[in-house]
């Protein structure tokens, strides 16, 4: 296998391992653990290179993990006191192990095959040249290996366990109510995320691992309202980056995890400016419709208090109502073009269509009843909760 | 008449860091009774149900669902939360949170297939949420989502039902809903427990009572207890403010 299909190989397997555990840290609104994960196994990794002598090894890697499990502990004990909140007590936690990390490294830098740098960005470029040797054969790279099974112990979990994770980040007084114990959950949930953490460390950093496991599922989380959707379109989110951010470091000759993480934010960006229903400009676009419908409302109520003419000229409503030039054309307009108002020699008239309209906007807004008002929430923004 | 006793609780005594929220509660709780527990707020209402159901650890005392621990008769329970309690937000749809009543009875790893599916539309049309299957949960009312909550619930298909404050933010007509959904389930021999506010509403809508304040102050039939006297001893003196307006 060639060092460019190695590299992209392993920069997919590691975005779509991080994507999946990624999509319930979002959900459970716990994406500041990742953070504080991927740095407080940094002391577990060094000391387990210390006994191992190989980032591979499935020792280093249980140990590393069990320093992420440790930090949630941790920050829950903190937590548990009640005098800090929880953010507080993860930001005491994670700088307090990455330091010990750090001071262990700087320590034993002479001995040691790791450096700050790669710890915060990683290497993937060196990654694939580390090959697995077993008796003087090449069996690929090494971290291929240990990325492959994690993910595939993932999957396992994620396909065994949907339905119990589901409930219990959404329910958690019901999970444990049925028998699914959110304890256990919660700590197989931060397991695999230590896990998965761990080997995508040595490829792409206690940095930027975070941002593999956050960015795919908060750019999903704005596209769909279907949980498994969300975890497709997260993994598709993290092979788009890691193939484009490849590509993208090689036409720059840059970092290769950092073009990975600049185009996880680039994907991040156009999905919130242009998500259909959920993108900044979709809700831009509504509030600006609900704007001209609560005026249009506003207007046909008028227009159904005051039966005078002189209340009802148009030059009248435009100083009565107190609205500008543009913005009283703009609901004239609409309201007939819905056939609510008619016009004639200025002055306007609600038609029967109107008269209804209002009347069942005026029943909702008093009674505040919700089925009355199902088939007006097709045609207005207004009725929408 | 010999009435069986649905929910017993001893002794049970409960407390965040160290400060009781539940004093030595005693509480017999008879077969098919509609019984509301009132309480003002920090009464510990809440935390009552969660320790009868084992979502919180009491630190003294027990409960028994007929006879035995919870542990072993959860199949015979339903549990309502209050709506307050989740994430709306949650990409999910109504249909698949009713669904969501079904896993007790699947237990782990098993997924819910099509009788699964089956049960928890013919729930969603006992409450009148049918037409809402498909939508997504934060495109709900209060009064719908506490209706996906009650359809939930009617899934477990169980003997005793909690509910912590399912008329809480929702409109007079889906609370008559509600509780005529819950007189059914009474009248189905069920045992429903209700975490309520409105004291008003009291006499008409149950027919046992418990009144709790930290410690438990009474439990019986509302035509027996339901008066100033324990209303005082839980409310202190404004009680009558609440119940006259």
């Amino acid at each position: 296998m060639n060092a460019e299909l190695a590299i992209i190989l392993i920069a997919c397997l590691t975005a779509v391992a991080c994507a999946i555990p990624g999509v319930f840290l979002v959900l459970r609104k716990m994406a500041l653990i990742s953070d504080a994960i991927s740095h407080s196994i940094l002391p577990g990794i060094v000391i387990g290179f210390f006994i191992t002598e190989d980032l591979a090894s499935p020792w280093l890697i249980l140990l590393a993990a069990f320093s992420g499990i440790i930090t949630v502990v941790l920050v829950e004990a903190i937590q548990k006191t009640g005098l800090v909140k929880e953010d507080t007590a993860i930001g005491l936690v994670f700088p307090a192990l990455f330091s010990i990390g750090v001071l262990l490294i700087a320590i034993y830098a002479n001995d040691i095959h790791l450096d700050t740098d790669a710890v915060l960005v990683g290497r993937l470029e060196y990654a694939a040249f580390d090959k697995l040797m077993i008796d003087h054969v090449s069996y690929g790279p090494k971290s291929m290996w240990t990325i492959s099974i994690t993910l595939v112990i993932t999957l396992a979990l994620l396909f065994a366990f949907y339905k119990e994770l589901k409930l219990s980040t959404f329910d958690i007084g019901l999970s444990s109510a049925l028998g699914f114990s959110p304890v256990i959950l919660h700590y197989g949930l931060m397991s695999v995320a230590s896990v998965t953490t761990v080997v995508s460390f040595d490829a792409v950093g206690a940095i930027l691992v975070v941002a593999l496991m956050i960015a795919p599922a908060a750019a999903a989380y704005l596209l769909t309202t279907d949980l498994k959707k969300m975890i497709v379109l997260s993994i598709l989110f993290g092979i788009m980056s890691a193939i484009g951010g490849y590509y993208f470091a090689v036409w720059l000759d840059a970092s290769i995890s950092g073009s990975i993480t600049t185009v996880l934010g680039l994907i991040f960006l156009l999905v919130y400016l242009f998500a259909p229903t959920k993108g900044l400009i979709a809700v831009l676009f509504r509030q600006k419709r609900q704007r001209t419908e609560v005026s249009l409302l506003t207007f046909l109520l008028h227009l159904n208090n005051h039966d005078s003419i002189e209340e009802r000229r148009v030059a009248h409503l435009q100083e009565h109502i107190n609205w500008g030039k543009v913005r009283a054309k703009t609901v004239l307009e609409l309201a007939q073009k819905n056939n609510m108002i008619t016009m004639q020699d200025e002055v306007v008239s609600l038609t029967n269509k109107g008269l209804k309209f209002t009347e069942k906007a005026l029943d909702y807004i008093i009674t505040n009843k919700d089925e009355q008002i199902e088939d007006m929430k097709d045609d207005f923004f207004l009725f929408r909760g | 008449m010999e009435q069986k006793i649905a929910v017993a609780v001893d002794d049970l005594t409960v407390a965040y860091n160290y400060k009781p929220v539940l004093w030595d509660i005693d509480l017999s709780i008879p077969e098919g009774v509609l019984m509301a527990i009132v309480g003002p707020n920090g009464a510990g209402k809440s935390t009552l149900i969660k320790s009868i159901l084992g979502i919180i650890d009491p630190i003294a005392g027990s409960v028994a669902i007929y006879g035995k621990p919870y542990k072993k008769q959860r199949d015979k329970v339903a549990y309502v939360p209050q709506k307050g309690s989740v994430d709306w937000d949650f990409p999910t749809t109504a249909l698949d949170v009713v669904m969501m009543g079904t896993y007790g009875a699947l237990g782990w790893i098993k997924r819910p297939g099509a009788k699964q599916k089956k049960q928890a539309l013919e729930a969603l049309e006992k409450v009148g949420m049918l037409a809402f299957k498909g939508r997504q949960i934060s495109q709900l009312s209060g009064g719908q989502q506490q209706r996906i909550f009650l359809a939930r619930a009617l899934v477990q298909n169980a003997a005793i039902y909690f509910m912590d404050e399912p008329f809480q933010g929702v409109d007079a007509t889906t609370e008559i809903a509600i509780i005529n959904i819950l007189k059914e389930l009474r009248k189905a021999g069920k045992t429903v427990i209700v975490v309520h506010h409105d004291l008003q509403t009291v006499p008409e809508y149950f027919d046992w009572v418990t009144f709790l304040n930290v410690k438990h102050i009474a439990t019986g039939p509302v035509k027996d207890i339901f008066n100033d006297d324990n209303l005082t001893k839980t409310y202190g003196i404004n009680y009558k403010v609440a119940v006259q307006k």
